[in-house]
């Protein structure tokens, strides 16, 4: 390390590795108390109280009160822990389609071209057009938009397991086992699963921000959840309406929480794949 | 020299590829409206109220309770002749509302793709170049910040500052209510235009710079780099001369690849900003069940996005000199 003086702060003393874990511990912890006090909250402690109409923030209120005396905090938690759901939804979904795919495509060189034609399908109608065609073909509403965002967010990671498989197809590995006349099926489970399993999950988890991001989007919009529902989409959609009048609070609080939920997903991704990824472990 | 004949038999095969792109992209559309329950007549005639027997004559001439299959090869015969059919929202032609529509929105979206290319590149180019230091730092922490902003609050949070809080722009329209737009002045016009187009600009920046930056940190790694600094070079000349010329060809490719996240920002900023583009209309189509209009702009959506991975491919194969070189047996 360039400067080697002593230092007393306790970061500067962690290794990368060390370094690394606390960032996805914090990360992680964080995330995962968002879930779990937005299922501890219930619809119906979001009560209205015209006496505290559109209050701005304050220590009893944190992110202010809308027009209809609701708390925007337990609102924005509840929305976010809704997010978090869809979101994991979608990006499961769509890990589960990307590895289907990759699969398909390593079959043969008529699937795999048709594979990368799918992809080129899917890519070339903008994503937020595609996510309204899927949310509105669908009905609309929690389903909808996660089918919308799973069936638009797989093409990266299909794309990499595609690689991936490839490259281990050609290893003298895999020839031997065809040559001791093991199936593909067997080659694949035993030989090609465990290798890209780490970039399944790091694949899944940085789709996450994105279905995240999306989601509220298309709800933004108007395709997505039903206005009843507390969705970070529908609040700030709402706080539209009272922006002339001055309520910046409305919009503020909630979109940078959810700015802030979906930067915890990309940082505990990245650092997850610095953990898995052994070449990048000499950095 | 250029190729031409190389050229031509490249842009050839890939019009027909897209134009079989294209026949699945609106069979999927297609599919996917059908599916839903969407009924134009109910939009048709909205609140007016009719006789069952009307309703009936409708649902023939629109043809809602015929097959997909019928449907959709009118449909198609239609639109091969140029006609896209009438818009339901807006009863004119549906291509003369994309035609309208997709030029303000052009105006828009090329605007800030260039304002937005220009400035990540020079911040990712200011952020290797200073590596490591504070600035390269703060750099990377703003395009991370932008990154997972979603483009729609970063909208909302630019209206609340600049059009409410400071008053500087109006707060949406193209047009100045209560005018026309054949008699909107240039200058009215552009201050409607700034705010959406910043936005726009400032989400599209992230990529392009960090992109950039690692790019140029790569080549600045680099034995050639070295070998310039050896001889003496140094400071912005050694940049210009040895990093910028290897890294501007494949931002710019970057930058056409970025056409679909750029029509997704613009369908969330113009309804923001109720700037009258091609997106605005697509989410009052989607929101109205305006089914011709929405096929429409589905379809120009793919042909923008296609030109722009074109443009992409031609720079990439064509252009860039050292992968000409390697082509030539190919």
């Amino acid at each position: 390390m360039v400067n080697s003086k002593k230092s007393y702060n306790p970061l500067s003393r962690m290794n990368l590795r060390q370094k690394t874990l606390l960032t996805i511990g914090l990360s992680v912890l964080i995330l995962v108390l968002v879930v779990i006090s937005s299922l501890f909250i219930n619809s119906s402690d979001i009560t209205t109280n015209f006496k505290i109409m559109n209050q701005p923030p304050s220590f009893e209120h944190l992110f202010g009160t809308d027009w209809m005396g609701r708390d925007m905090f337990t609102r924005t938690l509840k929305g976010l822990g809704l997010s978090v759901q869809i979101g994991a939804g979608a990006s499961i979904l769509s890990s589960i389609i990307a590895i289907a795919m990759a699969l398909m495509g390593s079959i043969n060189k008529y699937l795999d071209s048709l594979m990368s034609w799918l992809i080129d399908l899917f890519l070339s109608i903008p994503h937020i057009l595609l996510i309204i065609l899927i949310s509105i073909g669908l009905g609309g509403g929690a389903f909808g938009v996660t089918m919308g965002v799973a069936f638009t967010h797989w093409t990266t990671l299909a794309r990499v397991l595609r690689a991936d498989i490839k490259q281990i197809n050609t290893s003298d590995y895999v020839k031997l086992s065809e040559r001791f006349g093991k199936s593909r099926l067997w080659i694949a489970r035993h030989h090609i699963l465990p290798l890209i399993v780490t970039q399944i999950i790091v694949g899944t988890i940085l789709i996450f921000p994105h279905a995240i991001m999306h989601e509220a989007s298309v709800t933004f919009l108007g395709f997505g959840l039903s206005p009843h529902e507390p969705a970070i989409g529908i609040i700030l959609s709402e706080s539209m309406k009272y922006l002339a009048t001055g309520d910046w609070w409305l919009a503020l609080f909630p979109g940078l929480a959810l700015l802030i939920l979906v930067l915890l997903f990309d940082i505990a991704g990245e650092n997850i794949k610095k953990l898995l990824d052994p070449t990048s472990a000499n950095e | 020299m250029v190729n031409t004949e190389k050229i031509l038999k490249f842009l050839g095969k890939k019009i027909v590829r897209f134009i079989i792109l294209l026949i699945f992209v609106i069979l999927l559309s297609f599919i996917l409206i059908d599916l839903s329950p969407i009924n134009p007549v109910k939009t048709y005639i909205s609140n007016v109220i009719i006789s069952a027997d009307q309703i009936a004559k409708l649902e023939a001439y629109w043809g809602v309770n015929e097959p997909i299959t019928s449907k959709m090869v009118n449909w198609l015969g239609n639109v091969v002749k140029g006609d896209l059919g009438t818009s339901l929202i807006f009863r004119i032609p549906v291509i003369d509302v994309i035609k309208e529509r997709f030029t303000a929105s052009l105006v828009l979206m090329i605007t800030s793709w260039l304002f937005s290319g220009v400035l990540g590149f020079l911040l990712g180019v200011i952020a290797g170049f200073k590596k490591d230091t504070i600035i390269d730092k703060a750099i990377k922490v703003y395009c991370y910040i932008l990154q997972s902003a979603p483009a729609f609050w970063i909208a909302l949070v630019m209206l609340m500052v600049f059009s409410i809080y400071l008053g500087w722009f109006p707060s949406g329209l193209g047009v100045p209510i209560g005018s026309l737009s054949e008699n909107v002045t240039f200058w009215e016009w552009l201050n409607r235009l700034i705010l959406p187009m910043v936005t726009l600009s400032i989400v599209g920046v992230a990529s392009i710079t960090l992109y950039t930056r690692d790019k140029l940190i790569e080549v600045m790694n680099s034995d050639y780099f070295l070998f310039a600094k050896a001889r003496g070079e140094r400071g912005w000349n050694l940049i210009t001369r040895h990093g910028i010329r290897n890294i501007l060809l494949p931002a710019i490719t970057l930058q056409f690849l970025g056409f679909s996240e750029l029509f997704g920002g613009a369908v969330l900023v113009e309804q923001i900003f109720t700037y009258p583009g091609i997106g605005q209309a697509a989410v009052s189509a989607g929101l109205r069940s305006d089914v011709p209009l929405l096929l429409g702009i589905v379809i120009f959506s793919a042909i923008f996005v296609y030109c722009g991975n074109l443009i992409a491919d031609i720079l990439y194969n064509f252009v860039d000199p050292r992968i000409k070189e390697g082509e030539e047996d190919g």
